[in-house]
């Protein structure tokens, strides 16, 4: 092209008024962008509106460290065919304080915990004390999967089909004296494994306690897993308890120690805050705890609540246990 | 510096602050908000309401204390998000959570403490969000506007008092509100007590 010249024609020239409002609109551009970046940012932050949640995947890795997943199981009684919960929900979604407090932490911070080697005591007021090593747990009962309800005593519950053998077998083979009227269990305490005990929500060890009839009725579980393998290490890992008539937290995990005993042991949860969960923590819709009601409860993948049923709808089979007794009392 | 010399920072806190909404909205939608979505909203609803309530509050300090005095200009916005906020927690609960059985709302709202407080300071939001405009401040008056507003720091109070009520037992987020809301009062009455000692000194 040939050269038209050097100059533009004048009205071609930008202003300086509207070069200088242009520069200002750009610098007010960035400021507002950067601005409610840094809000929106710090909002999503504070709120926890923002965060990779549990609930994903369950982490596979996670169970009992380098045993061998899968679990042989003959089906058992007292099973419900209500949809089972998801596992994702199952391990992903639960209360294990010594993972830290929040229902995503156990599967986040669950790694640290080492399920083998590991021992159970068996110990207190019975003529045979045990030592239980980890195969023994998978290995010398007989397992049976029970599909049992889990009713959270924060008014959500599950259908989880567990793993594992009644705790009665374990209390005959132990042979309870005659003075033994309950049974206390320990959790593992380890704040290097379970970092949650470094933080004093709780009077660590977490200690759970049932009456020795209790103990022994057929309904209560040990279980070392669910859905078909070891139990994932946010559930409790490598043993539980699983008392289905019961609140959640009844449900002591990671258990190390089993103790008979006369009088009914301190319990973690009655010594936090007696007037609100009490020892026998039996599922009760009459029963409110004091800051909400349980008379309706949430089934984790439902988004209407359904009524609670007494003993979480096992009292054709337990409520003989307490014939006789004021459950607004002994709550 | 006036605030209409920054005629970007209202619109961007506003941009801002539909962000925790829209990072509901979009967990809801995409089965983000784990396994029980409809406590997690609640509680990131009501936990966003409160991050409200404290950042409105902390607007005058900010400017007599760090002499910002741009703060004071966000204070209305601030302070209707957090009762926008406070609304969807409380439909949340009353519609979802409830699904608007009147019954349970009823007893929960007249027999739990924690329902009570949380409803309470929700009740206080209504009369300060419907008096936030210059209008309402010239209807009113500004002494009474003020005195009214500062049932504020009593919703507040309230507020931390649902939250403490809430948690099972790990007290910690709501201590740190409760620790910044107490600040931010503290601050208010030293100011004002400085402001009353300056007066006295000038008469």
């Amino acid at each position: 092209m040939p050269s038209t010249g050097p100059t533009l024609p004048a009205s071609e020239i930008t202003p300086e008024s509207v070069y200088a409002s242009r520069r200002k609109f750009i610098g007010d551009a960035v400021r507002f962008t950067a601005t409610a970046a840094g809000v929106g940012g710090g909002l999503l932050w504070a709120t926890h509106t923002w965060r990779t949640r549990a609930g994903t995947p369950p982490r596979r890795a996670a169970g009992a460290g380098g045993a061998p997943g899968a679990l042989e199981a003959r089906p058992g009684p007292f099973g419900t065919d209500e949809a089972r919960t998801p596992l994702e929900a199952v391990s992903g979604y639960n209360n294990f304080y010594e993972f830290g407090t929040t229902k995503e932490s156990p599967a986040r911070e669950s790694r640290s915990l080492r399920t083998r080697p590991w021992t159970v005591r068996v110990g207190g007021l019975v003529a045979r004390p045990l030592e239980l090593d980890a195969d023994d747990l998978t290995r010398k009962y007989p397992l049976e999967e029970r599909v049992y309800r889990m009713r959270c005593v924060e008014a959500w519950s599950m259908v989880i089909p567990w793993i594992g053998f009644p705790l009665a077998a374990l209390l005959r083979d132990a042979q309870p004296t005659s003075d033994a009227r309950h049974v206390a269990f320990t959790t593992l305490m380890d704040p290097a494994q379970m970092p949650g005990e470094r933080v004093p929500v709780l009077d660590w060890p977490y200690v759970e306690g049932l009456r020795l009839d209790e103990a022994m009725h057929p309904l209560t579980l040990l279980a070392i897993g669910l859905y078909g393998r070891v139990l994932p290490n946010p559930n409790g890992a490598p043993i539980r308890l699983v008392v289905p008539w019961k609140y959640g937290f009844k449900g002591i995990k990671s258990i190390v120690k089993i103790e008979l005993t006369r009088e009914p042991p301190r319990t973690t949860w009655s010594e936090a805050a007696p007037d609100e969960y009490g020892y026998y923590a039996n599922v009760n819709p009459k029963v409110d705890h004091p800051r909400w009601s349980q008379a309706t409860e949430r089934r984790i993948g439902d988004l209407d609540r359904r009524p609670t049923l007494p003993f979480n709808g096992y009292a054709e089979q337990v409520a003989g246990l307490y014939a006789g007794m004021d459950l607004r009392k002994n709550f | 510096m006036a605030p209409r010399r920054r005629p970007w920072l209202k619109p961007a806190v506003f941009a801002g602050a539909l962000a925790p909404l829209a990072a509901i909205l979009w967990n809801a939608t995409h089965g983000n908000l784990g396994a029980n979505p409809v406590a997690e909203a609640l509680n990131e609803l009501g936990l966003t309401a409160l991050v409200f309530l404290v950042a409105s509050l902390a607007c005058t300090p900010v400017r007599e204390v760090l002499d910002w005095p741009w703060a004071v200009g966000l204070r209305r916005t601030l302070g209707l998000f957090a009762f926008f906020y406070a609304l969807l927690h409380a439909a949340t609960y009353s519609l979802v959570d409830q699904r608007g059985n009147l019954r349970a709302i009823f007893a929960d709202v007249t027999k739990r403490p924690f329902i009570i407080a949380g409803f309470s300071a929700f009740l206080i939001l209504i009369p300060l969000a419907a008096t936030s405009t210059a209008n309402a401040v010239r209807r009113l008056g500004f002494p009474r506007w003020k005195r009214l507003h500062r049932l504020v720091y009593l919703a507040g109070g309230l507020a931390i008092v649902h939250f403490v009520l809430r948690v099972k037992k790990d007290v910690r987020e709501p201590v740190v509100y409760g620790v910044l809301l107490g600040i931010l009062l503290l601050t208010r009455v030293a100011l004002w007590a400085k402001r009353r000692a300056a007066r006295a000194a000038a008469a």
